[in-house]
């Protein structure tokens, strides 16, 4: 059982949750905008414990207990795919001592009140949530207890809660029975935890809840919503950066078969007819007139994005590396690229909107059912409480949700026709009016010692917005913080054995929408600090493993981050050497405190780079499921290799190309490795990031490999030996 | 123009354009939602069915040809509730991330299936061409190896 299980880690208990956001906006924006609390701002943000913003004192929001005793979990978090609501009640079933069995989960709707005052993402769910929901499900517990007692005309004290019953004196009443006659809850002053290692669900591989509506196809995602008496909508989108409306002419359109409602806005023109098809072709009939100043190509980004044009803060420094770096006979220098990432989720953007006078509803699939409300409430003049979004299950989110405004959309299409309208984007508006991930430039620079050790080491990140610019990131807080700590996240030096080490992070506004793309900044800046610590190794002559080792600190991050190390190269029997044909490239990273490394096992065969074999070691903390942490590992690895491997956009003549899959190179089944090992180690006793981290080192991990095949050094996302 | 339409064994009649996709069809005037729109190009697989057996991305398929053929979609994949091999296996291996690509894959896996009942990883490569965002193709790999032996046993 967990808890008697023998830890090499440490011990902690989040009780009190701790804010870095909360402490800057105390202390005010002329102290903080100085260097050096920006800085340790910074860090804060970096090793920040997630928080969880939203209703944690009310039981009864979030549990529903029927006659017949089954508990519903009514989730302020959604289900993108990360297995993060099995997370969820799994520490329900425990805390409350229900059979899992008894449990359901379904996304509460915005009307229900309970409301994440955030969002969904960052891998925060099951972390940010597990000391909240426990608590609240213990305060379930309690008052189930009481209301038994009450029942029973017993003391508290004498009856025990398990298995969803309340027993003692040889009575037991199950919690259906206890709520059927429930007339008022009493509210406990105190609700103690139960004691992790009476915990039956934590820790184990429990199915995951929605697997079986997954495999039988159940109706759950946004895009399977439909409303009684429905009408389609389709909305015109520019196909050029930067457009500007001018005037549209629907003559046309309006004679359309199937045509109810062309839809005029201030901001955009849409469609509505009795069908898709038909919304889809008269769509195509409706002329817009654009006005764009410029017609950006890729090669106009490129230039934008490099090092030393946008505008630079120092993010993280130790020792005076400026100086070392100025005076040293050798300075080994490298830089790296990554590209525009597409999102590609398979399920597109969309929602289904019905409009009243006084009230509105829409299903859709989003990361922020707060921000969506407040949106379609203003846009419709309605009080938010008058607006209800319904949550589905998400085809995929990665990010690209995090900001939904065709709800808005679809709400104005549906008051026009006095209908509920359904209205999604086609998959080339979904790659071309992608929120993207920002293409990033890297210069590191190091100085070696005579005896192979760094001395001094800085990483310069020149990137799109990630999280400035977001509608969920208050303006306040941007100015604060002063760096984008979306863009960067990944981008300082996690070796702090090194002496001499700066990170300086440059912010690009580019023309076009970038922002969050699952993990962030960390695939490109482990990619370049990865790779980058891969060449000094060479340089140095020692032991790719050895060497990061010997500049890790002798810290708790630094212990958690040896220990994954460790793991990966025995559990993946690495050898810097090429045999049979294949090499071992080694990389590591620590991201949201947890810390992941991979051995990737690559072979060359003509031009093509194949992937064998993966083996992931990541440290957690405490895996709530270990089962769905070796699922994100196995994810995140495929995931990232296509971007890392295959996936690029390009600026052509003002469009962002391409705009399909296919065109839009991603892995496919043959590109994924037919072996990934997946080690779990737990040297933390409370859940930590699981859904993005181990995205980070793949990309460096493949082109260290690479690297020792063909003696190529790939600096540059996609990795390819072509051309 | 009036079709009749035979889906997962029951008949339906539909009074559409010969050119509707038949994605279209099924999930929006039968209501058969387990088939996912994802391109609408014959490009990434999640809208995958069967025609009389075979895999076709039914977003790029006009209704018409389908007529007076048999046409099988995840929710016809069960029998009496009895879960498909394919299903089970998937279920076993607890695939499904997201989820939203899935029954495309399980659909392509059960036509590789009636083509290969024992497909090697080769097979697997060359025929399973949809796209997962969520990179579930190590699980879904040993599905379908796992399916193929249930398949074996079925027997
Ligand atoms: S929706 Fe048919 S292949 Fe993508
Ligand atoms: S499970 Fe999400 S796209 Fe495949």
């Amino acid at each position: 059982m967990r808890g008697k299980k023998e830890k090499k880690g440490f011990s902690r208990r989040k009780f009190v949750v701790r804010s870095a956001v909360g402490v800057g906006v105390l202390l005010g924006t002329t102290w903080v905008t100085s260097p050096l609390w920006r800085r340790a701002l910074a860090d804060k943000v970096d090793k920040a414990d997630p928080i969880y913003l939203g209703n944690t004192k009310d039981p009864v929001m979030w549990f529903y207990i029927s006659n017949e005793g089954r508990v519903t979990l009514h989730s302020p978090k959604v289900e993108m795919g990360q297995g993060a609501l099995t997370g969820l009640v799994q520490i329900a079933a425990d805390e409350l001592g229900v059979p899992i069995e008894h449990m359901d989960v379904v996304h509460a709707e915005s009307m229900s009140g309970n409301l994440d005052q955030f969002s969904t993402g960052g891998s925060t769910t099951v972390s940010g949530l597990w000391q909240p929901l426990r608590e609240l499900a213990a305060t379930m517990r309690e008052m189930l207890r009481m209301e038994a007692a009450k029942q029973m005309q017993v003391s508290a004290d004498t009856l025990k809660v398990d298995n969803g019953t309340v027993s003692g004196n040889g009575r037991t009443l199950t919690f259906g029975e206890i709520v059927a006659h429930v007339e008022e809850w009493t509210i406990p002053k105190d609700a103690p935890l139960r004691d992790i290692s009476e915990y039956q669900y934590v820790g184990k591989p429990v199915p995951r809840v929605d697997l079986e509506d997954k495999v039988m196809g159940a109706p759950i995602f946004g895009m399977d919503a439909s409303l009684p008496g429905m009408l389609y909508g389709a909305v015109v989108r520019p196909t050029k950066i930067g457009a500007r409306f001018v005037d549209a002419n629907t003559m046309e359109t309006v004679l359309m078969p199937g045509v109810v409602k062309v839809v005029k806005e201030k901001d955009f023109v849409g469609v509505v007819a009795e069908t898709q098809l038909q919304a889809e072709m008269a769509k195509r009939t409706i002329k817009v007139k654009w006005e764009t100043d410029r017609n950006w190509q890729t090669r106009d980004i490129e230039e934008m994005i490099l090092v030393g044009k946008g505008k630079p803060i120092v993010i993280q420094k130790q020792g005076n590396s400026k100086r070392l770096l100025r005076n040293a006979s050798e300075v080994i220098t490298a830089e790296y690229k990554s590209p525009i990432g597409a999102h590609a989720q398979i399920e597109p953007n969309g929602a289904v909107a019905e409009v009243r006078e006084d009230y509105a509803k829409v299903i859709l699939s989003t990361q922020v059912v707060r921000l969506t409300r407040n949106e379609v409430a203003d846009r419709l003049g309605l009080k938010k409480d008058q607006v209800n979004i319904v949550p589905t299950y998400l085809g995929g989110g990665f990010g690209r949700r995090l900001h939904t405004p065709h709800a808005m959309q679809a709400a104005v299409m549906a008051r026009v026709v006095g209908k509920p309208v359904k209205y999604f984007f086609d998959r080339q508006e979904e790659f071309q009016h992608d929120t993207f991930r920002p293409p990033t430039h890297h210069v590191l620079k190091a100085v070696l010692s005579e005896d192979g050790m760094i001395e001094a080491m800085e990483h310069n990140v020149s990137s799109g917005d990630v999280m400035f610019g977001s509608p969920i990131i208050p303006d306040i807080l941007q100015s604060i913080l002063g760096s984008d700590a979306g863009a960067w996240r990944g981008g300082m030096i996690q070796y702090g054995a090194i002496p001499h080490h700066r990170a300086i992070s440059w912010r690009v506004k580019l023309p076009f929408a970038t922002s969050w793309w699952r993990s962030l900044g960390l695939l490109a800046n482990t990619f370049a600090i990865e790779s980058f610590m891969d060449e000094l190794a060479l340089k140095a002559g020692k032991d790719p493993v050895q060497f990061r080792l010997d500049h890790i600190q002798d810290d708790v991050r630094g212990f958690r981050l040896k220990e994954v190390i460790k793991a990966a190269a025995e559990k993946a029997g690495f050898m810097d050497e090429v045999h049979n044909g294949r090499a071992m490239g080694f990389a590591a990273s620590t991201d949201a405190n947890t810390p992941v490394a991979h051995v990737a096992e690559v072979s060359v065969e003509g031009k093509q780079i194949k992937v064998h074999k993966v083996t992931c070691a990541i440290d957690p903390g405490l895996a709530v499921n270990p089962d769905q942490v070796r699922a994100q590992c196995e994810g995140c690895v495929i995931m990232g290799m296509s971007a890392a491997m295959f996936e690029k956009m390009e600026v052509v003549d003002g469009s962002l190309r391409p705009t399909m899959y296919g065109p839009y190179k991603m892995a496919l089944m043959k590109h994924a490795p037919k072996e990934i090992d997946v080690v779990i180690l737990e040297n933390d006793d409370v859940p930590g990031a699981v859904g993005e981290p181990p995205l980070g080192p793949i990309g460096a991990a493949i082109a260290n490999a690479v690297y020792r095949l063909t003696g190529k050094r790939l600096r540059e996302m996609p990795l390819t030996l072509e051309g | 123009m009036k079709m009749k339409l035979e889906i997962n064994g029951s008949q339906y009649e539909v009074d559409t354009d010969r050119n509707m996709p038949l994605l279209l069809v099924i999930r929006d005037m039968l209501d058969l939602k387990g088939t996912k729109y994802g391109c609408g190009r014959a490009a990434c697989g999640s809208c995958t069915l069967l025609v009389d057996g075979e895999a076709v991305r039914s977003c790029s398929y006009p209704v018409s040809l389908a007529e007076g053929r048999q046409i099988t979609t995840i929710e016809g994949l069960s029998e009496n509730g009895q879960r498909h091999p394919v299903q089970q296996a998937w279920i076993e291996e607890i695939v499904p991330q997201c989820g939203y690509c899935q029954p495309g894959f399980m659909m392509a896996t059960v036509a590789l299936l009636n083509k290969i009942p024992d497909p090697t990883d080769e097979d697997i490569d060359q025929n399973i061409l949809n796209v997962c965002r969520c990179g579930t193709y190590f699980r879904m790999r040993k599905a379908i190896h796992r399916a193929a032996e249930l398949n074996k046993s079925n027997i």
